[in-house]
């Protein structure tokens, strides 16, 4: 078994915070694991993108056309690696736009999300998630990560149990917040299940 | 952050370790008590994890003020039989390299480790060197981990080597080993009870001068060749016959190479280097007498690839003619070339952009961000300048709309390259600009060097209270250690005054009329002027409880009929200050009430909301 997560969104949206959850838990499932990621100057507000391999592999970087997965924590973000994305990939999307500063300064307009999204859905199976809203309802916009977590959680095949995810998450994130990121955590598993 | 406790006594545990974590493991298993570093991407978190267990193993961890002075600090520590590490960034180790240069003569007593942390691709960096080069240019062994558990293993193979054999070496990762993560089983700790070193004197072999370097120079070759040798039947380097064809790698392309050949179904023999200087010339002619041509696949430079062709003997050697020379590798790159070699049938995977278009999103400077401020009112104070700049989070104002930094070229070159500019005569007024890291870095010197040769420019030390852009580490402006201790902290006011600026101002850019007035004031001076921009980088202020109230946009003042909409507040390029329906919006989340917006708007449109607390 492999499967190829591709994490999309903008530095500063706790994508590195994800790709360690993720690795950890794969770890306590007993499987092997490997990722890239971006530090440094490129994380100032800039694309950010996270590799995550799960299973016998040897690169850090999911080959083009191999994704299964896409989590992307922002809209627009979705679109821009569709290279990556394989045949038969599932995309748990966030519908909160953060628009660049490029938007803001009229350089650039933000497009339609809804036209992003049915872009996106010819290539992958998509499923829009209210981040913001529901990391809101779990008691901070900040735990929009985890809603997304959650989200991917439940997508059809993923290799990594509910169970062993809210434990990755409780050595990960600071113990005040725990409470808070697991209530996250569910609210984006129900928004793909229903 | 490290969340998983590096010092951990736990053999044979699995842990998920980002590579740089690993090295930081894997020196710990090898024992290193002096650990020094200058931050740089994608080196920086090695030094940070060592100097979070430090404390209770006994090991003095430090950043340095500059890439020279760590190592220079590992090699006294190694000369009295401590183990050393010294890592830094790529270009780092040009800065380095005046002591690399001569230290493979000495030797070493303590094993010495140099982590050059590449950059190919330049995620975050000026240029994309390939530092192997500066491992044969220094004449030292250089080790290439590909993965996070090489990264460890290799670390502490890199100690005990340099030990054995009295060499400094150099453990060269890339962005996608430094910054790759993967499962790691650890290895033991040693017993980091006390020691104690000794310097034992030796003048010809530890004083440099013309006589002794004549005899070390000989003598270093024939450790090479010693070395050599070694680097031939190390474990390092795997060999496996498996076709007429054969594939030459290092570094994280042996992964690439390794699912490529498994995806086309190949069959090749594989040589992967782990020591790729000296290169082991008598392992390689026994792979190449085993093959019939050879691909030889690494990123930049064709550096083992030229060495291999001398070898060949007549066998074909493919590399660069079917991979970039420049920018990192891919798995797809790499397949499409291993795919040509053999001549195997091979479509890659389609190319897909998005129809819709898709907004840009560089990085930027982050909202609140000091420097905008400091920038938006140079730019004010109308006289033409020259920005000579430097590197840091600031050199991102370079970009629209603040535009306030025309050169940027390495640690410190800016405050320099000012000076080149005045004495050429230039008819603008020139400004340097660099920040308080890299100033103590890189820029006394040269500061003194303006006063002395009588540069007529104004030098302007963004002084944020930290090495921002690599990650909130602290230096010797801050007063705290790597490993959280007070201690010293430079005052840059009576620094300047000491090294000769005429004029010496102290600004807060948040405070934006009274930052005009200085810049005016500075700009209207002649003589060498310092100001001193201080306000703690906004990211360090929301922990320091310095986020204000974000303000308000006054509706009515801020309609087309009354000020055209001006959208100044949108000239100072901040993600908290949108466009929305005609008028200016603040983003309250991402806002820091740094009152920059406020500042500008010439409509008294947007205004400060008075705290609660």
């Amino acid at each position: 078994m492999i499967a190829n997560l591709l994490i999309a969104g903008v530095g500063g949206q706790g994508i590195i915070l994800l790709s360690d959850v993720l690795g950890n838990a794969a770890i306590s499932s007993g499987l092997s694991v490997r990722g890239s990621e971006t530090h440094g100057m490129a994380q100032r507000g800039g694309s950010v993108v996270a590799h995550v391999r799960i299973g016998r592999v040897r690169s850090p970087l999911i080959p083009r056309g191999r994704a299964d997965y896409l989590l992307a924590l922002e809209p627009l973000e979705a679109l821009r690696y569709l290279d990556y994305l394989g045949e038969r990939c599932h995309a748990v999307v966030s519908t909160s736009p953060v628009p660049p500063a490029s938007v803001h300064a009229k350089v650039a307009g933000y497009p339609d999300v809804q036209a992003l999204l049915a872009e996106l859905s010819e290539y992958a199976e998509v499923y829009p998630v209210e981040a913001r809203e529901l990391a809101k309802r779990a008691g901070s916009v900040l735990t929009a990560n985890t809603v997304m977590l959650g989200a991917l959680s439940a997508l059809p095949g993923f290799p990594l149990s509910a169970r062993v995810l809210r434990d990755s998450i409780a050595s990960r994130v600071p113990p005040k917040t725990l409470d808070m990121n697991l209530r996250a955590f569910n609210l984006g598993r129900r928004a793909v299940k229903g | 952050m490290v969340k998983f406790n590096i010092a951990a006594d736990e053999p044979g545990r699995r842990v998920f370790l980002l590579g740089n974590h690993a090295i930081a493991r894997g020196a710990l298993e090898a024992g290193v008590r002096v650990a020094a570093a200058y931050p740089g991407t994608p080196s920086s978190e090695i030094l940070q994890a060592i100097a979070g267990v430090a404390e209770k193993l006994g090991i003095h961890a430090e950043w340095s003020v500059n890439e020279k002075v760590a190592l220079e600090v590992a090699i006294g520590a190694s000369y009295a039989g401590a183990r050393a590490l010294a890592a830094m960034k790529h270009v780092g180790v040009n800065v380095a390299l005046d002591a690399l240069a001569t230290l493979a003569y000495t030797g070493v007593k303590g094993g010495l480790v140099l982590v050059s942390a590449d950059d190919p691709g330049m995620h975050s960096s000026q240029n994309e060197q390939d530092n192997r080069l500066l491992a044969r240019f220094a004449k030292i062994p250089c080790l290439e981990p590909y993965d996070a558990q090489s990264a460890k293993d290799y670390t502490k193979f890199a100690f005990e080597v340099s030990e054995k054999l009295q060499t400094p070496v150099m453990l060269r990762t890339t962005t996608r080993v430094s910054h790759a993560k993967g499962d790691v089983t650890l290895g033991e700790l040693p017993d980091y009870g006390k020691r104690r070193f000794g310097f034992q004197k030796d003048a010809r072999r530890y004083v440099c001068v013309p006589a002794h370097s004549r005899a070390l120079h000989p003598a270093l070759n024939r450790r090479l060749s010693e070395i050599e040798r070694y680097a031939s039947k190390s474990e390092l380097n795997r060999m496996q016959f498996g076709g007429e064809k054969g594939i030459i790698t290092a570094g994280v392309a042996r992964n690439y190479v390794h699912e490529a050949v498994q995806t086309l179904g190949a069959e090749v023999s594989l040589l992967e280097l782990g020591i790729t200087h000296p290169l082991p010339r008598e392992l390689i002619r026994r792979f190449l007498s085993g093959v019939e041509e050879v691909l030889v696949v690494e990123e930049l430079e064709p550096f083992i690839e030229e060495q291999v062709r001398a070898l060949c003997g007549g066998i074909a050697v493919r590399g660069k003619d079917l991979l970039p020379r420049e920018g990192e590798l891919t798995p797809e790159l790499v397949e499409h070339a291993v795919a040509r070699f053999l001549g195997v049938e091979y479509s890659p995977p389609p190319r897909r952009s998005a129809r819709l278009e898709l907004p840009p999103r560089p990085p930027v400077l982050c909202p609140g961000c000091s420097h905008r401020a400091l920038f938006y009112a140079l730019k004010k104070v109308t006289k033409r300048k020259i920005y000579a700049g430097d590197i840091g989070c600031y050199t991102l104002g370079a970009l629209e709309p603040l535009k306030a930094m025309d050169t940027c070229l390495c640690m410190g070159s800016g405050l320099s390259q000012a000076q080149g500019f005045y004495h050429a005569g230039v008819e603008e007024a020139v400004v340097a600009l660099i920040g308080d890291s890299t100033f103590l870095h890189a820029g006394l010197t040269a500061l003194l060097n303006a006063a002395y040769n009588g540069a007529e420019v104004l030098v302007i030390i963004l002084d944020n209270r930290t090495t921002a852009m690599t990650g909130h580490q602290p230096h010797p402006g801050t007063g705290v250690t790597a490993t959280g201790e007070e201690s010293f902290a430079v005052d840059f006011v009576a620094l300047a005054r000491a090294l000769g600026a005429s004029y010496v101002a102290k600004v807060r850019p948040n405070d934006f009329e009274a930052t005009l007035r200085v810049l005016e004031e500075a700009l209207s001076r002649r003589g060498l002027r310092v100001v001193v921009a201080e306000e703690p980088c906004a990211l360090l202020g929301r922990k320091l409880g310095l986020w204000k109230t974000p303000p308000e946009v006054v509706e009515e003042r801020c309609e087309g009929y009354l000020c055209s909409a001006c959208r100044a507040c949108l000239r100072i390029g901040c993600p908290a200050v949108g466009w929305d329906r005609g008028r200016a919006r603040i983003i309250e989340e991402l806002c820091t009430g740094c009152g920059l917006c406020v500042a500008v708007c010439p409509n008294e449109a947007i205004l400060e909301v008075e705290d609660d607390s």
